[in-house]
C-alpha cells in the first residue's frame, strides 16, 4: 500500500485503528466529565478533578501497569470482563486502545470543559422558554456551540493516542500485527542492527499521518466558524 | 388574570412579591436598578426557583410550594425577551425564529409576525450580521412565534441607543394592539412606560410597592421616591377633539377643558395619554393675558413637594392632577399652599412624541411635521 512495505502497513492500519476507537471510546466519557466539572457543584470536585488529570502527569508506564493489574486476566476488571464476555483484554489491540484511551483522556476533557465554560447559559436559559427540553437544549444549543472545542479535544486526544507508547508497551507488550503500534514498531527497529532507515521511514509515516488530522481539523475549524457566520 | 405571591432569599436581598392584576395590555414593571425586577420575572418564566409562594396565570397553576407544583419554564408559555437580544449566533434569523414554533404551526401566522417586525430580508442572515435594533426585532418575533399566552419583555430597549428605540416601540404597541398579545414590561425608564403601558406595577427592595394606572401612580406623592424626582410629571388621559391644519394644532379634551398640541397623525376620537414634565409647567395666580403659552387652565392646588433642594413641585388639580415644578423662591413669593387657587400653563410644544402613549392603539401617534 502507498510503497509500504507489509510491516508498516500493519503498524500504521493499527495505529488508526487503535487510535479511532480509543477517540470514540474517549468520546462520551470525555463529554460526561466535562459536563461534571463546567456544570456541576459538588462535593469533592477537586478530588475528582485531579483524578481526571492524573494520567497527565503520572509516568506512562505506572499507568500501564495499573492497566495491567486491573485488566489482567486474574486482575478484578479483566477477569469480570473475559467470564462474563470472554474478551480478554490484556496483550491484544483492545488494551492498546484502552491505554491510548486513558492516556488522552485529560486532554479531551481539558478541552471540552473549556468549550463548554464558554457556552453562555443564557442562550440555553432562551431556548428552554421557547419551549425546548433539556435535551433538545444540549442537542441544538449547548453540542453545536461546543463543536469547536469537541474538536480540539478530539484532534488532541487522536493525537496522543497516535504516539502513545510508555503505557502501551508496559499494559499489552509489543506483538507485531495485535499491539505494535507505529511508535512500538519505530522502537524495535531502532533497537535492531541496520534498522536506521526502517525507523527513518516510519518516523516520516508518523509525521504525515499527523500532519493530515491537522490539516482535516483545520479545514473542520473554518466550516464551523462559517457555519456560525463568523466571516459571513 | 395573574397572581404571584413569591418569596426567595438572595443572598442579602430579598424578593417578597405579592401581586395580582388582569393581563390585559401591557402591565409595565418598574423599579430602579437593583429593585428585583429581574428576579421576579426569572420567577414568572422559571428561569429561578422561588424559596415559596406560588404563580398562577390564567387559572393556571405554575409554580405552587404548597401543592408541589412547579412546571419546567418550557411547559409554561411564556414568551421572553431579555435585554440582550440572545440570539442563537449559529442559527440563521431564519432558524431562529422556528427554534419556538410548535410543529406544524400556520405559515400564515409566521408571515404576518414577520411582516408586521419588518425583518422579512433578514431571513437568511446570521445573528452576527444584524443592527442591535434588528436582532432584538428579531427576538421579539421569536418570543411570538412559540405561541406564548404571555410575553415577558426585560428592558428590551436597554442596550440600544435612541434612534433604535424609536424603532422597536411602535412594534411593542403593535403587539399588544395587532395581535392582543399580553405583555409585562420590566423598565426603569418613564417615558417608555408612559408609552407603552396601561398599567403600572412598582418595585421597590424587592416588594411590590404599588399597583395602578400610569395616571393614578405617576401622580401621587408617596410614590415619588420610586417614580422618580427628575422624571418627575403627570399623565393626562385625552381625546383627539379637531385638528387645526392652518395653525398646525391638534385639540385634544379631557375633563371638558381642550389640551392645544402640535399637529397629531391621529384619528379624531382616538384616546392617547399625554405626559406632562413638570418643569414643563408654571404657575400664575391671575388668568395671565397677551402670553403665547396656549394651554391654560384654572385649578386647586392640593399638594406641595418640597424636600430642600432650590425646586418645589406643586400638584394643582385642574380637572386631572398636574405637577409643576417651580423655584422655592417663586413658591415664597407667590404663597401659594393648599387650597389656594392658581392657574396652570403648559407651553404646546413641551408635548412632543416621547410625551404620548396609545390606548387604544392601531399605530403609533406620531407629531406629524
Amino acid at each position: 500500500m502507498l510503497g509500504l512495505t507489509e510491516y508498516e502497513t500493519a503498524a500504521l492500519l493499527l495505529s488508526l485503528k487503535v487510535a479511532v476507537v480509543s477517540v470514540l471510546v474517549c468520546l462520551p466519557f470525555g463529554l460526561g466529565a466535562a459536563w461534571l466539572l463546567a456544570r456541576m457543584e459538588f462535593f469533592g470536585k477537586v478530588a475528582i478533578d485531579a483524578l481526571f488529570h492524573l494520567p497527565l502527569v503520572v509516568p506512562p508506564v505506572v499507568v500501564g501497569y495499573l492497566l495491567l493489574v486491573l485488566f489482567g486476566r486474574s486482575g478484578p476488571l479483566g477477569g469480570w470482563v473475559f467470564d462474563h464476555f470472554g474478551i480478554s483484554i490484556a496483550f491484544t489491540w483492545k488494551g492498546a486502545a484502552i491505554a491510548a484511551a486513558v492516556m488522552a483522556f485529560p486532554l479531551m476533557v481539558r478541552a471540552m470543559r473549556l468549550s463548554l465554560e464558554n457556552v453562555d447559559q443564557r442562550l440555553e436559559a432562551a431556548a428552554r422558554t421557547l419551549g425546548a427540553s433539556r435535551l433538545r437544549v444540549f442537542g441544538t444549543i449547548t453540542l453545536p456551540l461546543m463543536a469547536p472545542g469537541i474538536l480540539v479535544g478530539v484532534i488532541l486526544a487522536f493525537a496522543r493516542a497516535l504516539g502513545e507508547f510508555g503505557a502501551t508497551i508496559t499494559f499489552v507488550s509489543n506483538i507485531p500485527g495485535e499491539t505494535q503500534t507505529l511508535p512500538l514498531a519505530l522502537y524495535s527497529l531502532a533497537q535492531t542492527p541496520d534498522g536506521e532507515t526502517g525507523a527513518m521511514r516510519l518516523a516520516l509515516i508518523s509525521i504525515v499521518v499527523a500532519l493530515i488530522a491537522l490539516i482535516i481539523s483545520e479545514w473542520l475549524a473554518k466550516r464551523i466558524d462559517r457555519r456560525r457566520g463568523a466571516n459571513r | 388574570m395573574i397572581d404571584i405571591d413569591v418569596q426567595k432569599d438572595l443572598g442579602g436581598f430579598r424578593i417578597d412579591a405579592k401581586v395580582t392584576t388582569d393581563t390585559n395590555g401591557v402591565i409595565a414593571l418598574f423599579g430602579r436598578s437593583g429593585s428585583g425586577k429581574t428576579s421576579l420575572v426569572n420567577m414568572i418564566a422559571g428561569l429561578t426557583r422561588p424559596d415559596s409562594g406560588r404563580i398562577v396565570i390564567d387559572n393556571e397553576p405554575l409554580f405552587d410550594t404548597a401543592r408541589g407544583i412547579d412546571v419546567a419554564p418550557e411547559h409554561r408559555r411564556l414568551g421572553y425577551v431579555f435585554q440582550e437580544d440572545r440570539l442563537f449566533p449559529h442559527m440563521s434569523v431564519m432558524a431562529n425564529l422556528r427554534y419556538g414554533a410548535p410543529r406544524g404551526a400556520p405559515g400564515v401566522q409566521f408571515d404576518r409576525i414577520v411582516d408586521l417586525l419588518g425583518i422579512r430580508h433578514l431571513l437568511k442572515r446570521r445573528p452576527v450580521t444584524l443592527s442591535g435594533g434588528e436582532k432584538q426585532r428579531v427576538a421579539i418575533g421569536r418570543a411570538l412565534l412559540a405561541d406564548p399566552r404571555l410575553i415577558l419583555m426585560d428592558e428590551p430597549l436597554a442596550s440600544l441607543d435612541s434612534a433604535r428605540k424609536d424603532e422597536i416601540l411602535p412594534f411593542i404597541e403593535e403587539l399588544s394592539s395587532e395581535l392582543g398579545m399580553p405583555i409585562i414590561y420590566v423598565s426603569h425608564a418613564m417615558d417608555e412606560i408612559i408609552r407603552l403601558a396601561d398599567k403600572l406595577v412598582l418595585i421597590s427592595d424587592g416588594e411590590i410597592a404599588a399597583v395602578g394606572s400610569v395616571e393614578e401612580l405617576t401622580s401621587r406623592l408617596d410614590l415619588r421616591p420610586m417614580t422618580g424626582r427628575y422624571e418627575a410629571g403627570s399623565v393626562l388621559h385625552a381625546t383627539v377633539s379637531h385638528h387645526n391644519v392652518e395653525h398646525g394644532l391638534t385639540h385634544l379634551s379631557f375633563n371638558n377643558n381642550t389640551f392645544r398640541v402640535p399637529l397629531l397623525d391621529l384619528p379624531k376620537d382616538r384616546e392617547l395619554r399625554i405626559r406632562i414634565r413638570a418643569r414643563d409647567v408654571s404657575i400664575a395666580l391671575t388668568a395671565p393675558q397677551d402670553i403665547s403659552i396656549l394651554n391654560v387652565f384654572p385649578g386647586t392646588i392640593t399638594e406641595i413637594d418640597e424636600d430642600g433642594s432650590p425646586q418645589v413641585d406643586v400638584l394643582i388639580d385642574i380637572g386631572a392632577p398636574i405637577w409643576a415644578r417651580i423655584s422655592r423662591h417663586s413658591l415664597s413669593t407667590l404663597n401659594l399652599h393648599p387650597g389656594k387657587k392658581a392657574y396652570v400653563m403648559i407651553k404646546a410644544i413641551a408635548i412632543g412624541r416621547y410625551s404620548l402613549g396609545g390606548l387604544t392603539r392601531s399605530g403609533m401617534p406620531s407629531n406629524a411635521q
